[in-house]
């Protein structure tokens, strides 16, 4: 008797739940509906159609404040520069048609291509090129937004179709910063919206941005590339679990993720996989300016002392590619071959070089390494108990970005680090981190007065094989100097469905899809 | 009433010393957060000009009394890392939150009840031993680790669920039990295994008090006692339940959208901690404690309202 | 009935107490493999009869990151315990001794620190005071405090009106040598049980916060930061999370049922 009262308690408790349940679902169902007709209508299920995964949000949709190469791996598909960079690393007309350099290297004069047409439906007009070098050099009121003009003397558009540049001092690398990546054409009528209604020239044009979700780009349907792009739709989808970006894959809720290198085996069968060099290099490195690193032969021996091949093969699964200077093979012809090989894992040289230096017993120091990604913590650990061989004792010192940025990037109050630096088109541009004054990114303090007139010959030198020479030339310092441990570029395994055809890989962060299609 | 005067204001009180703790702690917080999201590759021309834009170049009264009059108006700022209102931000990843906290609720109410009825009637020594190791073990499991078992036993054993990511309601309802039926599962079962002893408590409870004798020695019939009587009160122990899991619940959800890479609130605090992202960190923490704590506040009045002893305590 | 289930708690707990610190103490002299020596080619090895618990990542063996693993989860337990006791008992003394306006304004300190979710709050320290060993210590140790302080608290307020305080009183000792001589001994069995409870919910936080890469960093050896690492390779190693997340268990399962036999022990009316 009594029990079966429990029961009905019980029960009735359930019913109870259960009409709240259902309540609650009547609601829901509602917005569902609602839901489901918006979906249906914003995207046919057709196939052309793209979801690529990405880490995580662009800092800017503004190409002109974005700094992350993350930002640019998107947005590069909504704009573009008077110049395009190529998958070789090399440069074409874009936005300008032609271009002619005056003979003493000052005067640029370009020649606007016609016809073009931002995504709102504005013609491309002279007026817009000079609003944006305006915008980016602060002339029109705004803030200054970039120091990459500040050798500009001055800009002019002298008719509707002609665009001057007068330089201060020469320049031979000043056409790399005419790509989008540092000067994206902006349409003048879109001013004070560009970062929450960005609009471009590019092949696809912003749709929609739910931050932490995804970014939604639509065609550009009146492209100025004929019958280009074949895609409808392109969705960056923002998730920065990578294990969870291959279930994703593997589920077909992407067509294209970056996929770490241990599960490839389980994507290989089904999916493409495509290797990129990164064009970044993954170094350990020290400050120069400090004892015991302002001594050549220690750099030498920690060279030396660090395998390249155990962080390659544990942190990479052995996708990624040793390196003798930052500058990566996925830079062609300005890459200089060998470097890697110079200093070969050799623990018994190592300590005789570090007993020469003054440090037969070795030393102590600390490596300070950011912990939002993994890779560096696990990279500083790898190195200390390599370290630890040649009597070296380094204690792992791991802060979070913000404060490794604050201290070891911008305050140089370090001794020894691990990073990646990012790929950049242009070779210059890889390798000016090191000159003695550029205070704002040589965080190695790294002062060599041959390097530094080296890199100022450079871009002086119009003769693009006179260049090369001068970057290879580079490169040798960098090595022969140790300036850093330059472990890697590791590449990035892409998985994408079978179907997918037209994805290029760039010397930087570009996920291009403008000649992309399902087949 | 005067029960209630005394709660609210105690309840306000909080409320504006968690808002002062909240905004205070993040003043020592060492980082900058215009450098953090601007990275190795921004210049000082860009750090500068945005961080004039963001407000962080004044005194920190004013950024203090901004932000308490944002709290009112329900505008709490920008968030540094998004460039967006952090209210919007919230209303994005609210409705995830929301599902798995609802949906573990409502697997912890419907089954740590009938649990907690069930052992009240079954006393003995190796349940009881049974039951408080139970307890015990659902105190010690980390929620993280629990959900790694679920998905190596159940998520790769079963194709409908999926072990990562969210599927909207708006989408599709079986899409979206598949992703949030493992999370709020291991939210749950901890909490199962805690908490139902306090209902079979508050059903002994019940079931002992003085008011029920009396009806029964009345001579009422037995399922008139129960129904009308026992079932009205037996919204106690699911207050109790509902007071004392909120907190937990929510909680919960936090470590276990990391998880199960969940897009849910817990996330974006992660990521904003992680990017310095002042605004957007306070916010978060403010709207979780705040609800927290009304919760809390409005459970402690329907106590009141039920059980009129309460007022007394 | 009772005292059975109470003994078993008392004799499980501290075997596994008993037993976790020896483990943590033979750690410091002896492991079966170098806890940081690398083996890449033996990577992500399943347990087997030389790794009993599988290696990680780097080849290292499981079993050995274990064994010194438990000597950051009782540093960090008894660090937390230390500055959630000393702090905790320090306000819950004034505020329950000295009463009212300091009292209220102690105790509404106290509720609106706890009226934070324990992880939010100790996500938003941490995120303060940055990770590691000590940051996260400090940070749990502040969330430990406000609970202990309500247990000193409503000791000390209990205590403050017997008649041997009033004999103290009236004798001219001074207060604070009566708070701390006189009242503390007697209050200190329900402190220890906050403690042992204190230590138990310390062990799960550090736990978590290195899950979420916000605590113990590497190369400290971390439970909880295992079973971040082991969760990349959920798929092909499952058996990677299985030790980590078993130790964490079981040490805070022994601490919990060692902390209701004390308290079962100490205070036999709290059984009801």
């Amino acid at each position: 008797m009594f029990k079966r009262k429990y029961w009905l308690v019980l029960a009735l408790l359930f019913v109870m739940f259960i009409i709240s349940a259902c309540s609650e679902e009547g609601t829901e169902t509602n917005t569902e509906n609602e839901g489901e007709k918006e979906t249906a209508t914003a995207t046919p299920a057709g196939p052309q159609e793209i979801r690529v995964r990405v880490n995580d949000d662009p800092d800017f949709l503004d190409p002109h404040r974005a700094t992350a190469s993350l930002s640019f791996q998107q947005i590069l598909n909504m704009f573009e520069g008077l110049f395009l960079p190529q998958p070789d690393g090399s440069l074409t007309e874009g936005l300008a048609e032609s271009y002619e350099v005056s003979e003493d290297g000052l005067t640029y004069t370009f020649k606007i291509r016609q016809g073009v047409k931002f995504h709102n439906g504005d013609p491309l007009t002279t007026d817009d090129v000079v609003y944006t070098f305006e915008r980016l050099m602060g002339l029109n009121g705004g803030e200054k937004l970039s120091k990459n003009f500040d050798n500009v003397a001055s800009i002019d558009a002298p008719d509707a179709t002609t665009f001057v540049m007068t330089l201060k001092e020469p320049n031979s690398n000043f056409l790399y910063s005419l790509t989008a990546l540092q000067s994206a054409i902006l349409p003048k009528s879109n001013d004070g919206k560009h970062n929450e209604n960005p609009i471009g020239t590019g092949p696809f044009a912003f749709a929609k941005y739910s931050p932490g979700t995804n970014l939604e780009l639509k065609k550009n349907e009146e492209y100025w590339q004929e019958g280009l792009p074949y895609l409808d739709k392109v969705t960056f989808v923002y998730q920065s679990d990578d294990q969870a970006a291959v279930m994703n894959l593997l589920a077909g809720e992407v067509d294209l993720t970056g996929v770490p290198g241990h599960r490839v085996a389980e994507v290989e069968g089904s999916f493409n996989i495509s290797h990129q060099n990164n064009n970044s290099s993954l170094i350990i490195t020290f400050n120069e300016e400090k004892e015991p690193f302002n001594n050549l032969k220690v750099r030498q021996a920690i060279n030396m002392a660090i395998s390249k091949q155990d962080i390659i093969d544990s942190i990479f699964s052995g996708y990624a590619t040793p390196q003798g200077s930052n500058m990566s093979p996925a830079m062609g012809d300005y890459y200089l071959d060998g470097l890697q090989d110079v200093y070969s894992f050799d623990v018994e040289k190592a300590k005789k070089l570090l007993a020469e230096a003054g440090y037969p017993d070795g030393f102590k120091t600390k490596i300070t390494v950011s912990s939002h990604n993994d890779m560096y913590p696990n990279i500083a650990q790898i190195a200390v108990e390599n370290l630890k061989q040649i009597g070296i004792d380094v204690e792992i010192e791991t802060v979070e970005w913000g404060i490794w940025l604050e201290r070891v990037y911008f305050g140089r109050d370090y001794e020894m680090t691990t990073i990646d630096l990012t790929g950049r088109p242009s070779a210059y541009e890889i390798l000016n981190d090191y000159i003695s004054t550029n205070d704002n990114e040589n965080f190695f303090r790294f002062k060599n007065d041959e390097y530094d007139q080296v890199m100022a010959d450079v871009l002086k030198e119009t003769d693009r094989e006179k260049q090369i020479e001068y970057y290879q030339r580079a490169q040798e310092i960098l090595t022969e100097q140790a300036t850093a441990v330059y472990i890697a570029d590791y590449e990035i395994l892409w998985g994408s469905k079978k179907n997918i055809t037209g994805l290029k890989s760039y010397p930087f962060w570009f996920h291009d899809m403008k000649e992309v299609k399902f087949n | 009433m005067l029960y209630i005067i005394r709660r609210l204001v105690l309840f306000i009180v909080t409320v504006a010393l968690v808002s002062i703790i909240t905004f205070g702690v993040f003043q020592i917080l060492p980082g900058d957060p215009v450098k953090t999201m601007l990275g190795t590759e921004a210049d000082e021309v860009q750090i500068e000009s945005l961080r004039k834009e963001l407000g962080l170049d004044r005194p920190l009264h004013e950024q203090y009394m901004d932000w308490v009059q944002g709290l009112f108006t329900g505008d709490l700022g920008n968030s540094i890392r998004f460039s967006m209102p952090v209210s919007d931000l919230l209303m994005d990843r609210l409705p995830v939150t929301l599902s798995v906290a609802s949906l573990a609720l409502v697997i912890v109410l419907f089954v740590a009840l009938p649990l907690g009825i069930f052992v009240a009637k079954r006393q003995n020594k190796i349940s009881d031993v049974l039951l408080s190791s139970a307890t015990q073990l659902g105190m010690a499991i980390p929620s993280f680790w629990l959900g790694m078992i679920l998905i190596i036993y159940i998520g790769m054993n079963f194709d409908f669920f999926k072990i990562n990511g969210y599927v909207p309601w708006s989408e599709s309802i079986a899409g979206a039990l598949s992703t949030l039926v493992l999370p709020a599962l291991t939210i749950a079962i901890p909490q199962i295994a805690v908490k139902f002893r306090y209902v079979r408590t508050s059903i002994l409870e019940q079931m002992q008090l003085d008011y029920v004798r009396t009806i029964r020695s009345k001579g009422l019939p037995e399922k008139i006692v129960m129904y009308k009587h026992i079932l009205k009160n037996s919204m106690i122990p699911i207050l109790t339940i509902f007071g004392l899991i909120t907190a937990e619940v929510v909680a919960g959800t936090i470590i276990v959208e990391q998880v199960f890479a969940l897009p849910g609130v817990g996330q974006l605090l992660i990521t904003s901690i992680s990017y310095r992202d002042f605004p957007l960190v306070q916010g978060i923490v403010m709207y979780i404690t705040v609800t927290v704590v009304f919760i809390n506040f409005v459970v402690d009045i329907l106590y009141s309202v039920i059980d009129p002893r309460i007022r007394l305590r | 009935m009772k005292r059975y289930a109470k003994n078993i708690n008392l004799v499980v707990g501290s075997i596994i107490i008993f037993g976790f610190f020896l483990m943590m103490i033979v750690s410091f002299f002896y492991t079966p493999y170098d806890v940081t020596a690398m083996d890449i080619p033996n990577k992500l090895k399943a347990p087997n009869t030389e790794h009993i618990f599988g290696t990680d990542e780097f080849g290292r063996d499981i079993f050995s990151r274990i064994l010194v693993g438990s000597q950051t989860a009782f540093v960090v337990g008894l660090l937390t315990v230390i500055i959630g006791v000393v702090f905790g008992v320090t306000i819950g003394g004034i505020a329950g001794f000295i009463g009212g306006w300091v009292d209220e304004l102690f105790m509404r300190l106290m509720d609106a620190l706890m009226a934070f979710p324990g992880i939010i709050l100790a996500l938003m320290l941490v995120a303060v005071f940055g990770p590691g060993i000590v940051n996260t210590s400090i940070a749990l140790g502040i969330i430990a405090i406000p609970n202990i302080a309500r247990v000193a608290r409503s000791g000390f307020v209990q205590h403050k009106e017997a008649e041997y305080v009033m004999a103290a009183r009236l004798i001219g000792v001074k207060p604070l040598k009566i708070m701390f001589k006189h009242i503390l001994p007697n209050v200190s069995s329900q402190i220890i049980v906050a403690a042992s409870i204190a230590f138990a919910i310390a062990m799960l936080a550090e736990a978590a916060l290195s899950y979420l890469g916000l605590g113990v960093q590497p190369p400290d050896p971390s439970w909880g930061r295992m079973l971040k690492d082991a969760q990349a390779y959920l798929i092909g190693s499952p058996w990677y999370t299985y030790a980590p997340g078993g130790a964490i268990t079981i040490l805070v399962l022994g601490l919990y049922m060692l902390s209701n036999a004390i308290r079962d022990i100490m205070d036999p009316r709290s059984k009801a």
